[in-house]
């Protein structure tokens, strides 16, 4: 192997309001990958084929959580880098953000408890033919921790059967969801399964001393899909 | 010329903030059967004409100001005096 092998670059946007980007360009880089910042304001995105959206309180979460983000400039390039068949990752306000962007079906509403809910949960891995749970075993048990006041994943009548029917649904709460989702979805992709959003926080799940280190096994899968794509010529 | 966009919960959608509204209301001894909250905007527009800024405004919605798939909305245009 050579030494000199490229690492796997991932931009990490944030957004005003941002709060979880540092940890997850810690934990990316501490996976391998190169990671590289990207302001709210810019309309390009460096070169790169993953693109993490953070979590946090993206323009103070006005009006509703991620309407406003989805506007920010840069958008366009996540827009164009998702439809390129590149990988885009939301976490917490980064899913809310997909959501409200369109890149992803469904809306996030306030819990149901109207609590603010912060601790880990037992998450169950309904798929592990992603490039965001590729490490994972199907099945598997994580404990992920969530920290979000609006994670109550809604589908109406007819999205949630089209997304059990489509295999949509790559996590779930297992047992009772902590914030009302429903069918306890925790993390969805999209049809095509380049685009995820994920609740819980795999950036503060990287290191014993903080707990489990189950939130690598996600974003381990996302260095490693960013590695294989970035050697893989360029589809035309 | 403004206006007022109200925002709703569609029917059906879980509104906590409705049902926490709701109880406190009972528990004031008020006879109430169901409370929902939604949102109410209030714009100063720049244009003065009344099909232009109609058609604005339901752009407005339909792009920022309401969630189609879990919020309904309501125009309403004021008149100036």
């Amino acid at each position: 192997m050579s030494t000199a092998e490229p690492k796997p670059r991932v931009a990490v946007i944030t957004f005003p309001g941002s709060n979880d980007d540092h940890d997850a360009a810690l934990a990316l880089t501490r996976l391998g990958a190169e990671v590289l910042p990207v302001w709210h304001a810019d309309r390009e995105l460096p070169d790169v084929r993953a693109v993490v959206l953070p979590g946090g309180f993206s323009y103070g979460d006005y009006l509703r959580a991620g309407a406003l983000a989805r506007f920010a400039p840069v958008m366009d390039s996540v827009r164009a880098l998702a439809a390129d068949g590149g990988l885009v990752l939301g976490i917490c306000n980064g899913f809310q953000v997909l959501c409200e962007a369109g890149l992803l079906p469904g809306a996030l509403r306030p819990n149901h408890s109207l609590s603010f809910v912060c601790r880990d949960v037992p998450l169950t891995v309904e798929r592990t033919d992603t490039p965001f749970t590729a490490r994972c075993a199907k099945g598997q048990r994580l404990s992920i921790p969530i920290k979000h006041g609006e994670g109550c994943f809604f589908a109406g009548p007819e999205l949630l059967p089209e997304l059990e029917r489509s295999d949509q649904i790559v996590l779930r709460y297992e047992g009772e969801s902590p914030n009302g989702s429903v069918a306890g979805i925790a993390g969805i992709v999209n049809a095509q399964g380049n685009v995820m959003g994920v609740m819980p926080h795999p950036e503060h799940a990287v290191d014993a001393l903080t707990g489990s280190t189950d939130g690598a096994l996600l974003l381990g899968s996302l260095v490693d899909a960013a590695r294989v794509d970035a050697a893989e010529p360029a589809a035309v | 010329m403004r206006a007022t966009v109200l925002v709703r919960p569609k029917p059906g959608i879980l509104d906590p903030q409705g049902e926490a509204v709701l109880g406190s209301l009972k528990q004031l001894g008020f006879a109430v059967d169901d409370a929902r909250v939604g949102r109410v905007v209030d714009l100063e527009l720049q244009n003065g004409d009344r099909e232009r800024a109609r058609a604005d405004l339901e752009r407005m919605c339909k792009q920022l100001l309401a969630n189609p798939l879990i919020e309904s909305y309501e125009i309403e245009l004021v008149e100036e005096e």
